[in-house]
């Protein structure tokens, strides 16, 4: 007999949203049980909770205190943590094509240079690795992913740039992820890709759920500017290659 | 068709209703109104739904002319003097601008945001169930981004002649009520009651993605870093530089700060519309007390339409002149110049 998991931690996010906390670092384990009392509540809706946002280590729950009370959805919360994950449904499988280096990934050298390795190097690992969307979030279609390969772990960029472009594939910490729309942000960039994993008037217009797999495939700049115009006319571009 | 014409306007200034909800799983923010009272009681004021979309407007002034027919609107949130062809109006009120006529009104007063309702509402296309502008998601009806000179809004024929105001239900002014957590064990109880014992100002560098706080710095226990979770309206996160951000509708959907405490939704429009350099307060209640409030908070949306008044010449005259009076001694909210601060200065990630 498997013994049952420790409980999550609750932890209050004022008075319409519970956090519940699995873990406190990236941990894979713990981003299969979020994505699993996320299902649940997805399956069975518990009255009053207005929506949910998974994310490596925790789901948030927000709720409307006028139709349940702290301590009744902090219960069952917990309780449904604690009870088996019902069978995942087989994870999409996406190719997400990448123009690695130059002006679309100017971090690619440095990196490399700090990890004492080539840029082609450093290409060839990223597009080895099997990921998949530990979470969404920060901006509209900021897809996280979690699977890097130990080797290219780096820490964040001491400035945060304010502004980087769509669709950047890039790095940070033990993170990669894939951005859809300019942002600031911290991490390194690698890269970019056509896909848009966010755009209005599309069906879908988000692309990418959590717990989706994830690998890259190099292309070309000049393919890249191809599939970019076809993706400005709602093209997927991206590639499903399993259910 | 009967149109209302954005003649002029400031910064900050933005289609805005009761905000976008079901999409944060994807990153998706809400938007929505900083000062969801103040929305309701425009709305309810013209006879719209309390969250139906409504210009939001900065702290600086704005005009509006109606053409190809008269246009009614009511006015809310943040005082700030009002004007039809030199005839004075109070704030609270419904009022009607006819045919060619331009409603010009002034700076914020005392708060930052003011809601202009149009009768009929706005015309627009949903995304996610809402018309709030979104600038960085491209999303908002009939404009996806902040309102420009020129913008135009199609209008209804006014409904009838007879003007309203609204007693607008009495704040409780005092501290801002945060409950701790979720992140409060990333910080000493020393820093707690920093936190809650210093008296603080929002910076002039504060959007509708966060206002920041000016006061003393608070440290963490174990570093600024955490693994990313997801945020609400009024998460306060402390980044490294130990100056608090209470994160506001257009926040990042998840954040890597660690989260001290988070203000009460009750009190949530009260702080957005706290001018830049006031000084206040936090206070910590227990999760009881801050749904009971959210209750009360509903109760007093709820009661919006009891309070609806008739209003005469002579009565409109009265406000007016008293509005005027106080208009002697305005005080901007928030200074221009800082109203596009770069939105990355408030994230990581």
């Amino acid at each position: 007999m498997v013994a049952a998991p420790s409980p999550p931690r609750l932890l209050l996010s004022g008075d319409c949203a519970i956090t519940v906390e699995f873990a406190k670092t990236i941990d894979d384990a713990a981003n299969q049980r979020v994505l699993a009392l996320d299902r649940a509540l997805a399956e069975a809706p518990v009255e009053g909770v207005a929506e949910t946002v998974p994310t490596y280590r925790s789901l948030l729950v927000h709720y409307d205190p006028l139709r349940i009370e702290f301590e009744a959805l902090g219960a069952e919360l917990l309780a449904r943590a604690q009870q088996p994950p019902s069978p995942i449904e087989t994870a999409r499988h996406w190719r997400i094509p990448v123009t690695y280096g130059g002006e679309n990934g100017i971090d690619l050298e440095d990196v490399a240079n700090a990890l004492n390795t080539t840029p082609d190097d450093i290409v060839a690992r990223h597009v080895a690795g099997h990921y998949h969307v530990a979470m969404i979030g920060f901006s509209p279609g900021w897809s996280y992913l979690s699977g890097l390969e130990k080797f290219l772990t780096m820490p964040r960029r001491t400035n945060p740039r304010l502004t980087t472009p769509p669709g950047t594939i890039s790095i940070g910490g033990i993170q990669t992820g894939i951005q859809c729309v300019a942002a600031p942000s911290g991490w390194h960039l690698l890269g970019r890709t056509a896909v848009r994993t966010y755009q209005l008037h599309r069906d879908p217009i988000f692309l990418l759920k959590p717990g989706d797999r994830v690998t890259f495939v190099a292309v070309d700049a000049k393919t890249f500017v191809e599939q970019d115009r076809a993706a400005e006319a709602g093209a997927i571009v991206a590639e499903l290659v399993g259910q | 068709m009967t149109k209302l014409i954005v003649a002029a306007i400031g910064p900050a200034s933005s289609v805005q209703d009761g905000g976008r909800h079901g999409a944060q799983r994807y990153g998706l923010t809400t938007s929505g109104a900083m000062d969801r009272l103040a929305l309701a009681a425009a709305n309810t004021l013209v006879g719209n739904a309390p969250f139906a979309a409504s210009i939001e407007i900065g702290p600086f002034g704005a005009a509006f002319t109606a053409k190809d027919g008269p246009v009614r609107v009511a006015l809310s949130g943040a005082s700030r003097s009002a004007d039809i062809a030199g005839q004075q109006l109070a704030m609270d009120s419904s009022m009607t601008i006819a045919d060619g006529e331009t409603l010009s009104l002034g700076f914020a007063k005392g708060g930052a945001f003011s809601y202009l309702a149009i009768e009929g509402g706005i015309a627009g296309e949903q995304t996610f169930g809402s018309l709030a502008v979104n600038a960085r998601a491209g999303l908002g009806s009939p404009y996806p981004r902040p309102l420009q000179a020129g913008d135009e809004f199609h209008t209804k024929p006014p409904n009838g002649d007879d003007e309203r105001r609204i007693e607008r239900p009495p704040i409780a002014p005092g501290p801002i009520r945060v409950v701790l957590g979720p992140q409060d064990d990333e910080f000493s109880d020393d820093a707690i009651a920093l936190f809650l014992d210093s008296e603080w100002k929002i910076s002039p560098t504060s959007d509708r993605m966060g206002y920041r706080l000016d006061g003393p710095v608070i440290k963490h226990l174990h570093g600024h870093n955490i693994v990313s979770d997801g945020t609400v309206d009024g998460s306060i996160q402390v980044p490294g530089n130990g100056a608090p951000i209470v994160l506001m509708p257009d926040r990042g959907t998840t954040g890597g700060y660690p989260k001290i405490s988070t203000v009460i939704s009750a009190d949530l429009g009260r702080l957005a519309q706290t001018p830049a350099g006031t000084g206040f307060r936090f206070k910590a209640v227990s999760i009881k007390e801050a749904q009971d409030e959210a209750k009360n908070f509903a109760k007093l949306l709820r009661s919006l339409p009891d309070r609806l008044r008739a209003i005469d010449k002579i009565e409109l005259n009265i406000d007016a002149l008293h509005s005027a009076n106080v208009a002697g001694s305005a005080v901007s909210a928030m200074d221009v110049n800082t109203w596009n601060v770069p939105a990355g200065a408030l994230m990581r990630d």
